[in-house]
């Protein structure tokens, strides 16, 4: 549950959703991965090591270079997966909640 | 941590029940449901129309700075008991998902809180499902979106 919950994590974030669709187009070293972002490259390696830790990515060792390609069967078993759609309603229920709040804080005033 | 959205969705089934706690007294969110002004807020769409009542209808709809429709919904109201509970249909137009039985039921907890019960009815499993991604799919397009953005500054 715990690993699950990282996952979304991982996936919560826009850079490292963006790395998985270049992963998903192909297998690709950290080095290219970095070239493709602004972003500092210790920042894309620290987003490549949540992502493999999340089993999202997986590493393959070819020559003296480190592929990194897409974890297919890791990435369906979070789409099927219902938290998503759960923070989906709770965003706009948290909407909802403050906006009765403050009304029903200007009717007592 | 407490959660006070929980979703339950069986495997196999055609149908979901989302629950809410607020901290609001119930007659203050069945507001949530039947005033125009409300909706509009907290759902972010236009009332075009709102017969909150047994046969009545309603209609949702938003429209983008230029005018253009971007999304419109619509139903029927088959049940409507103030305070406690509405039965109606819910149809996005132009989307392939077909309509939806909704039932929403209000119940009055302690401390002038209150829970919504939203029990959802599918035409199947698999329009379920489709529902249930879709929140997932909406985000791997923004990434998307992202991507081709970091593309186009690179270019």
């Amino acid at each position: 549950m715990n690993l699950r919950r990282d996952a979304f994590q991982a996936i919560a974030d826009p850079t490292r959703r963006a790395i998985l669709l270049l992963v998903a187009a192909q297998a690709m070293t950290a080095g290219a991965i970095a070239a493709s972002f602004d972003t500092a490259r210790p920042t894309v390696s620290k987003h490549l090591q949540i992502l493999t830790e999340c089993e999202l990515l997986k590493q393959q060792q070819s020559g003296r270079e480190i592929y990194y390609h897409l974890n297919p069967a890791r990435m369906k078993e979070i789409a099927d997966f219902i938290e998503p759609f759960r923070q989906m309603w709770d965003d706009r229920f948290n909407k909802l909640e403050s906006i009765l709040q403050a009304r029903q804080a200007k009717s007592t005033d | 941590m407490e959660r006070k959205t929980n979703i339950s969705a069986e495997d196999g089934r055609q149908d979901l029940v989302i629950t809410r706690l607020f901290d609001l007294p119930r007659p203050l969110l069945f507001t949530a449901y039947t005033d125009p002004e409300i909706i509009a807020q907290w759902m972010g769409t236009n009332v075009l129309k709102l017969d909150n009542r047994k046969h009545g209808s309603w209609q949702f709809e938003t429209t983008d700075a230029q005018g253009n429709v971007v999304f419109r919904a619509g139903g029927v109201i088959h049940e409507f008991i103030p305070n406690q509970m509405i039965t109606r249909t819910f149809e996005m137009e132009n989307a392939p998902f077909g309509p939806q039985l909704e039932f929403l039921e209000f119940e009055s907890l302690p401390d002038g809180r209150s829970q919504l019960r939203m029990h959802i009815i599918y035409r199947s499993v698999a329009q379920r499902n489709q529902q249930l991604r879709l929140p997932f799919a909406q985000g791997l397009n923004m990434a998307h979106n992202r991507l081709q953005e970091i593309v186009g500054n690179l270019k």
